[in-house]
């Protein structure tokens, strides 16, 4: 997990929205406040987000039609609209279940561990509209194990409400395995039915068939942020930010060569190169890395050129997944870079399925060979061929975004590649990596 | 209706035997794992399908008819 320092709003503020309600930050009010680290407190909470009450009963099947209004897509990287989620949840069979994706295994992120941990009632917020909206009676926040300070401040803002006597539907924490595909929905539905942290054959998906068989709401941290702001202010007001097709603010986890890193929230569709500079680059731009290391590298002249929206970020092969950003800079090597991402992918493979297991473990080795010059003339072929084999093989969509990453790095480390076939190892090779690899966390499922 | 062949990649642990008894639709990927052609069978490469499916010690490959 990346540092949690949080950026001022960094870029100018946009044009006031519309209706009434908080233009920027929308989701960080809590977190940008310089009165220490501490979560908010029940009352205090109430007060920083303008928030009478919860919504009441009679506005259950509204609570669907403005998130659906809205334009809310998911934040966790999958951008799937969450309203429609939330409709076809209410509309299966059975008293739904909602769990609260708190897993942040992607090591270039951290603004789900912020929200969690600064602003733990604003997610729960979320979390309740979601459950009141689908006729849920259980929700359970599953957050890994290794991030105490989130626990602590989950079950602390629960314990805060149960004093309270706020009227709640069960609300639980579970602790998950500090794994990358912990935090597949399927992987999260398992492990609360009390299997392994692993992904399960689709269909079905979580909507359908999810914890004790019911139908289930799986929504990521920000997400569930997002929906509690919607019921407050609306989705006129929401759609007062980002563009007309991704509308709304998104949280960026802003790292590498930059002199201010952290976590900012920002609307969907800013220029990058604006959040870049006032990010204040430490150095000359190698290249970007958008979406953490489950995503994708661009080159300086996209970058120069990009906004952060999916619409355009897909014309140039790229996406904001779960909104992390990682400036590269000149004095590192991006095929090391996407060698040690690559043998950690690898490593975090669920080790269910054949081509995921065998196809990621040979793509890391060759980008590693490649990397360090030891590379053969058919390395690159074989890379190529690997990533078409392992593609869309997987149960869970895993794999995939191994086989993204990697064919980015070959784009836009193009003349290094040729560079290194040729040459050998480039001077980078002794200096220390940008991307930080976690360490040894324990290998265990449960 | 059309009828397709569907694997479970979870369940399968890569015999190959498929590949052997439906090579129109079934070849081995460098680690010795099925990829599937998707599209709809019929006739005798419908029997032949069948004949795979029934052959998977795993019960990791199966027929999935749409309508």
């Amino acid at each position: 997990m990346m540092d949690t320092t949080v950026l001022p709003a960094a870029p100018p503020p946009p044009p006031p929205p519309a209706a009434a309600g908080p233009t920027l930050p929308r989701l960080l009010v809590a977190a940008a406040r310089r009165d220490g680290d501490a979560p908010d407190a029940l009352a205090v909470h109430r007060r920083t987000y303008a928030v009478p009450s919860m919504p009441r009963r009679h506005a259950v099947e509204p609570a669907i039609a403005a998130v659906e209004r809205s334009g809310l897509r998911g934040r966790g990287g999958g951008g799937f609209p969450t309203g429609r989620k939330m409709r076809a949840v209410s509309e299966g069979g059975g008293r739904p279940v909602v769990l609260v994706n708190g897993s942040e295994g992607e090591p270039a992120s951290a603004k789900d561990s912020l929200l969690l941990t600064r602003a733990p009632h604003l997610v729960l917020d979320g979390a309740l509209v979601a459950a009141w909206a689908v006729g849920a009676k259980e929700v359970v926040v599953c957050i890994e194990r290794s991030n105490r300070p989130a626990i602590q401040a989950v079950e602390r803002a629960i314990a805060d409400r149960v004093a309270a006597g706020e009227p709640m539907p069960s609300v639980t924490v579970r602790e998950i395995p500090s794994r990358y595909v912990a935090g597949e929905e399927t992987a999260l539905v398992h492990v609360v039915n009390g299997g392994d942290a692993r992904p399960t054959l689709t269909p079905p998906r979580p909507y359908q068939k999810g914890v004790g068989g019911r139908p289930t709401l799986v929504d990521n941290v920000e997400t569930l942020c997002h929906v509690a702001q919607i019921a407050r202010w609306g989705p006129t007001w929401f759609r007062g930010q980002g563009t007309d097709a991704e509308p709304g603010t998104m949280l960026l986890t802003l790292s590498g060569a930059l002199a201010r890193r952290g976590v900012c929230e920002v609307p969907i569709g800013m220029s990058l190169e604006r959040v870049l500079t006032s990010s204040e680059p430490t150095d000359r731009l190698r290249a970007v890395l958008l979406g953490g290391y489950y995503g994708t590298w661009i080159t300086p002249a996209q970058a120069h050129r990009a906004t952060l929206d999916d619409a355009h970020l897909r014309s140039i092969g790229s996406g904001l997944g779960c909104g992390a950003v990682v400036a590269l800079p000149t004095s590192a090597c991006g095929l090391i870079e996407a060698a040690r991402v690559l043998t950690w992918l690898a490593g975090e493979t669920a080790g269910q399925c054949g081509p995921c297991v065998h196809g990621l473990a040979a793509i890391a080795r060759g980008m590693t060979e490649l990397a360090h010059g030891r590379a053969t003339a058919h390395t690159v072929d074989d890379l190529h061929r690997w990533a078409g084999q392992v593609e869309g093989r997987g149960a869970c969509s895993f794999p995939d975004g191994a086989v993204r990453h990697l064919r980015s790095a070959l784009r836009v480390f193009d003349d290094d590649v040729a560079h290194h076939l040729r040459h050998g190892p480039c001077g980078a090779v002794a200096t220390p990596p940008v991307l930080k690899i976690p360490s040894g966390a324990a290998k265990v499922w449960r | 209706m059309s009828v397709r062949l569907r694997l479970d990649p979870i369940a399968c642990d890569g015999r190959g035997i498929c590949a052997d008894l439906l090579p129109e639709r079934i070849e081995l990927d460098d680690w010795g794992y099925p990829i599937i052609d998707p599209t709809p069978l019929s006739g005798i490469v419908l029997e032949h399908a069948k004949r795979a499916v029934a052959a998977c010690p795993v019960l990791a490959l199966r027929l999935e008819a749409d309508w």
